[in-house]
């Protein structure tokens, strides 16, 4: 304000002679209003409250305020959620098809586990038949070299037997023969076969 | 005038234009409105448009304040808030944008002007108003009475609400407008130490270490103070529109 002052104070001094009072030439005027403009700027309205850039800036807000928000509206907002969505619907499906594998995996271990469960089972089976069956030859191989062992024992024993009676007849007919025989030498003369044969008759054990 | 502080805040014309005895010219600030709209517009268009199954790193910026956004409005006004997210997403990305390009030494920041972030927060509450009273009729206007009072108090209370949600907008732009001014003009005070006192020779410059260090350390505050202030205007953004959507739901 000091300098415009001071500068309003000479500017009319310098042109009064020439020009009539109050009659300012254009030129003097237009730098004198020049320099008051500066000067107002700087002690003037606090810039922010100078409502005369209220309308332009108002105007230019709407109209780069309303091009982003259509920008926004119409491209950016569908393309970032797209990607987004189109992300979150991949990531669940890989989820699921993780969860499937799983899923399937289990199914084989289980099968796996029943399979081998399955298969000790029919082992055990097989052993068990194997050593029954096994059991059961060895006791009929037993039975039977018994039984044969027995008939043989029998076989054996009948011999025996039938060799004793053998042997028994022929103590008869030796005991016979010797009687004969010792009967000759004693007496000279010869017994009768029918004598001595009732004779050794009574004499052996009856039984015999 | 180099150390004004308030001199980074100056509009200056461009390409003057006037309707209809009005000022419409485009200046320095509608450049910057420019700026903010191409730069956050062409990161998110340029960010998405691999379009990748698994992100790079520019199109996870993208997808994580998509998703930043996305969790805010539907944890602030559930998932029928979510018609807005578009307002929502565009709000924050442009308050942030603007905010951060204004950063920049000799950028012109948009949202310092009391102007531009009334404008912003006048479009949310005339949103919540008009959707309020086209989706509830005047069942909206529970919004003002809070359920669980007793009626002696409510016509109190009823008040108090009605105060409450007519400040909503002026404490909405002023938080905005008076952070990054406030942040602005400190950064520039104390720079401007740092120049004058280093004109002084061999001591000013000894001293002029220690606004230096405070420049820096503000800086890294205005960097947080931009994000936070743009995340601030979100959620009560979400906020207020929950208002709208369920009325009488508090």
């Amino acid at each position: 304000m000091f300098v415009t002052s001071a500068f309003a104070q000479t500017a009319p001094e310098a042109t009064e002679t020439l020009e009539a009072p109050g009659t300012v030439p254009a030129g003097e005027v237009h730098t004198e209003t020049g320099v008051a403009h500066d000067d107002a700027h700087a002690t003037g309205p606090f810039p922010p409250f100078d409502a005369t850039t209220y309308p332009s800036q108002l105007l230019w807000l709407v109209i780069t305020f309303g091009l982003f928000y259509l920008l926004m509206q119409k491209v950016l907002v569908p393309r970032l959620g797209s990607i987004l969505e189109q992300r979150h619907d991949r990531i669940a499906q890989d989820l699921d098809e993780a969860s499937r594998s799983k899923a399937e995996a289990d199914a084989a271990v289980a099968t796996y586990e029943r399979e081998l469960a399955d298969a000790r089972a029919k082992a055990g089976a097989i052993g068990e038949t194997a050593r029954e069956a096994a059991k059961s030859k060895a006791a009929a191989d037993r039975a039977a070299i018994e039984a044969e062992l027995g008939q043989k024992l029998k076989a054996a024993e009948a011999r025996i037997g039938e060799i004793k009676a053998q042997a028994f007849a022929q103590v008869g007919a030796i005991a016979e023969e010797t009687a004969s025989a010792i009967v000759d030498q004693l007496i000279g003369s010869k017994a009768s076969a029918d004598d001595i044969k009732a004779a050794v008759a009574a004499a052996s054990p009856k039984e015999a | 005038m180099a150390n004004d502080p308030t001199h980074q805040f100056q509009i200056s014309k461009i390409v003057p234009i006037e309707i209809g005895g009005m000022d419409f010219s485009f200046t320095n600030a509608s450049l910057f409105m420019v700026a903010t709209v191409a730069c956050a517009a062409g990161f998110l268009y340029f960010a998405t448009s691999q379009r990748g199954l698994i992100p790079g790193r520019a199109q996870s910026v993208a997808e994580m304040s998509y998703e930043f956004i996305a969790g805010m409005l539907r944890e602030g006004a559930g998932s029928s808030g979510m018609k807005f997210f578009p307002m929502v997403f565009t709000l924050f990305m442009f308050i942030l944008t603007a905010n951060l390009l204004g950063m920049f030494p000799y950028f012109f920041t948009v949202t310092s002007q009391i102007v531009v972030t009334f404008a912003l927060s006048l479009f949310v509450i005339g949103t919540v108003l008009v959707y309020g009273f086209y989706k509830h009729g005047f069942h909206f206007l529970n919004v003002f009475i809070p359920s669980g009072v007793p009626g002696v108090l409510l016509p109190l209370v009823v008040a108090i609400e009605i105060i409450s949600f007519l400040s909503r907008p002026i404490s909405l732009s002023v938080r905005l407008f008076a952070n990054m001014l406030a942040g602005h003009i400190t950064l520039k005070v104390f720079s401007g130490f740092v120049a004058s006192l280093g004109a002084l020779g061999a001591l000013g410059i000894g001293g002029a270490i220690l606004p230096l260090i405070m420049t820096v350390a503000l800086t890294g505050l205005e960097f947080l103070v931009a994000f936070l202030q743009a995340y601030v205007f979100a959620v009560l953004t979400c906020m207020y529109l929950n208002d709208a959507v369920h009325p009488g739901g508090h």
